[in-house]
């Protein structure tokens, strides 16, 4: 298929999306809302996560730092000073961050921001541990995330602690979201296509015949992790500041643990499998509340059990893990040569098909 | 005993490594010139895939140095070593198998690439013609070494002998001038081997290369290598032409009374 025909598909879908986005913020009440925009934040995390842990094969587990310094960057840059005069009571906040704020206009500033900071902690959590071969980065990222929470449990000046910082103006909506997961699946989708991707792939493969084909290991993976880092930044800040508030406990393992489930279930290095299952995943995080809310059998009455969602999660994954191990979407990826032949049209255009079945 | 009138792509001079108490090599001195075709042997763990691993830099030896073409490579990273012109196969096949045919080849492209990352993912016109000629070059490559029908077809998926032919032609792809090959002929029949036999030679011609080569296969050695070395634990126990080589006593009674079984 031509790379034309293929560019062509693509924008008359994007526009389709715009349409639908248009059509969903006049009429989706705010539950619904909330719930379409919390699908594309996971779809932004899901797919920066992947590329580290499915692309390159580097198992990380710090995806929750990243975000929670990407939430912070934001919080603190768009709190009015007004409001952060009275949020930081306890300790008022440092020079110069009290005394500033972004204008709402200037949102995109801060989201960028949120990724650059995030995208700096991953090449300082990275550079020690991506020239070791071996379980480095998992120990590593892990400690990272903890320490961010610590950090932000304790730099009262900072992040106002364990109170955290609340009022941040509701900025987010449909289309900065679902723009932002775009963006990351066309940035993760060309970078993995690309002759960096294919090194990524070429080190998840074989690391040692990679570097004997003079890949630079070190340098490959940290593009990576810092590309990982940066979205995942810009996904915290879009959480953030959707629910227009943040503290230590949003941004705790358990947002990690999410991210391993969608993008296991999806199919690891599966970009499709993510965004699928990021979506899947809010959604049944929805219909699940009711398992834990208290309910009443008529003679005998339930206590609700936070966290019983997570129990059920679990067990899905262990399911899944047993039963279908490469997930839904194995190593598969969407393509519109796949969905053409689908429809039933055949690809006449032979010359090109070897050439081009990497766009 | 080796000419001196030029300076040998490859000079090893005294290398030693060991491996906690294990001394897998000793105090081993090797020159090699351009254009060589150069056999190393020796019984199972006599030390020679841990020459290739110090060569391309899997290794640092404990003691010595490692020349190439008058550099000191001693302790470079692989990937360097591989941009310097060495490239090499391994005896336990290390494809990236789940990669196509043509994607091996291209991954090897990589090193020599000049579009930079952001014109990589942006996929500008630039970087669009020289993923283009790298295809074409990937190709031409598949076709000289007999693979170009299966350019897309995944590498885990091809009989044995021609996922060891990718390999080789991987390496030939990272343009280097001095190929080292691990046992390329382990496992094949003797159709195959000799088929291999003549590949080596052609590709050396065409590609302009110096090849190190470790092998069993006494016919294939004694076929296709112009100076052969021998290891035994570690030290050299010989070396000189095919034919001093066979009729070396300690060489029969190391390694070629047994090699019988191989043959
Ligand atoms: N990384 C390592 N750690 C410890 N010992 C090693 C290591 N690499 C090699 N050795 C040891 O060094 C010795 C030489 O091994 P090497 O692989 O170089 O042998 P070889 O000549 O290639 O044998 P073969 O013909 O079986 O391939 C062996 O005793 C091996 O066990
Ligand atoms: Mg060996």
């Amino acid at each position: 298929m031509k790379r034309s025909t293929q560019v062509t598909l693509t924008s008359i879908s994007l526009l389709l999306l715009a349409a639908a986005i248009w059509w969903a913020s006049g009429n989706l009440n705010s539950y619904y809302s909330r719930v379409a925009n919390t699908a594309a934040i996971y779809i932004t995390a899901a797919v920066s996560f992947n590329l580290i842990n499915g692309v390159v094969g580097e198992l990380s587990l710090g995806p929750n730092g990243f975000m929670a310094l990407g939430g912070y960057t934001a919080a603190i840059l768009l709190l009015p000073v007004a409001q952060k005069e009275m949020v930081y009571f306890l300790e008022p906040m440092v020079w110069p961050l009290g005394s500033f704020s972004l204008p709402p206009q200037l949102f995109i500033v801060a989201l960028l921001a949120a990724g650059i900071i995030a995208g700096i902690g991953a090449f300082i959590v990275g550079w020690p541990c991506l020239r070791l071969k071996g379980d480095y980065l998992a120990i590593a990222t892990f400690g990272f995330g903890e320490i961010i929470i610590v950090l932000a449990n304790n730099l009262l000046s900072v992040t106002n602690g364990a109170l955290g910082i609340k009022g941040l103006p509701e900025l987010t909506n449909l289309w900065w979201t679902w723009g932002t997961a775009v963006v990351t699946i066309l940035v993760v989708k060309n970078l993995v296509n690309s002759t960096y991707g294919r090194a990524m792939r070429a080190i998840r493969d074989n690391e040692v015949a990679a570097e004997a084909m003079g890949i630079n290991v070190t340098k490959t993976k940290m593009i990576a992790f810092v590309v990982s880092g940066f979205f995942g930044g810009v996904s915290g800040a879009l959480l953030t500041i959707l629910i227009s508030t943040i503290s230590p406990t949003l941004f705790m393992f358990t947002m990690t643990f999410n991210l391993l489930i969608i993008i296991v279930l999806g199919g690891l290095g599966s970009i499709t499998g993510s965004v699928l299952t990021a979506i899947i995943f809010t959604v049944l995080q929805e219909l699940l509340r009711t398992v834990e809310a208290p309910f009443s059998l008529g003679f005998i009455q339930l206590p609700g059990v936070p966290g019983m969602r997570m129990v059920v999660f679990s067990a899905l994954l262990v399911v899944l893990m047993l039963y279908y191990r490469k997930g839904i979407c194995g190593s598969w990826e969407f393509s519109w040569e796949w969905l053409l032949r689908k429809l039933g049209r055949k690809e006449v255009d032979q010359w090109n098909q070897p050439m081009q079945d990497q766009y | 005993m080796e000419p001196t009138n030029a300076r040998p792509v490859l000079d090893l001079q005294n290398i030693t490594m060991a491996f906690g108490g294990l001394i897998a090599v000793r105090e081993l001195s090797l020159q090699i010139e351009a254009g060589q075709l150069f056999g190393l042997i020796g019984p199972n763990g006599a030390g020679k895939t841990t020459i290739f691993n110090i060569i391309t830099g899997q290794y640092t030896p404990t003691e010595g140095q490692v020349f190439f073409n008058g550099q000191d490579i001693t302790g470079w990273k692989p990937n360097a070593i591989t941009e310097a012109g060495i490239a090499r196969t391994f005896q336990n096949i290390r494809l990236f198998t789940s990669m196509t045919v043509l994607e091996n080849v291209l991954v090897a492209y990589h090193v020599r690439q000049k579009t930079k990352l952001w014109q990589s993912i942006l996929f500008t016109p630039g970087y669009l013609r020289e993923e283009r000629r790298m295809r074409t070059a990937g190709l031409e490559l598949l076709e000289k070494v007999g693979l170009a029908d299966l350019a897309n077809k995944k590498a885990g998926a091809l009989p044995y002998g021609q996922q060891r032919r990718l390999e080789i032609a991987r390496a030939l792809a990272t343009n280097p001038k001095l190929l080292l090959l691990d046992e390329p002929a382990a496992g094949m029949n003797p159709e195959e081997t000799s088929r291999l036999t003549e590949f080596i030679s052609e590709i050396r011609d065409e590609f302009n290369l110096t090849v190190l080569l470790i092998e069993h296969d006494m016919s294939l050695v004694m076929t296709v290598c112009e100076q052969i070395r021998v290891l035994d634990y570690g030290t050299t126990i010989a070396h000189g032409t095919p034919v001093q080589i066979q009729q070396n006593s300690r060489v029969i009674e190391a390694y070629l009374g047994e090699a019988k079984e191989y043959a």
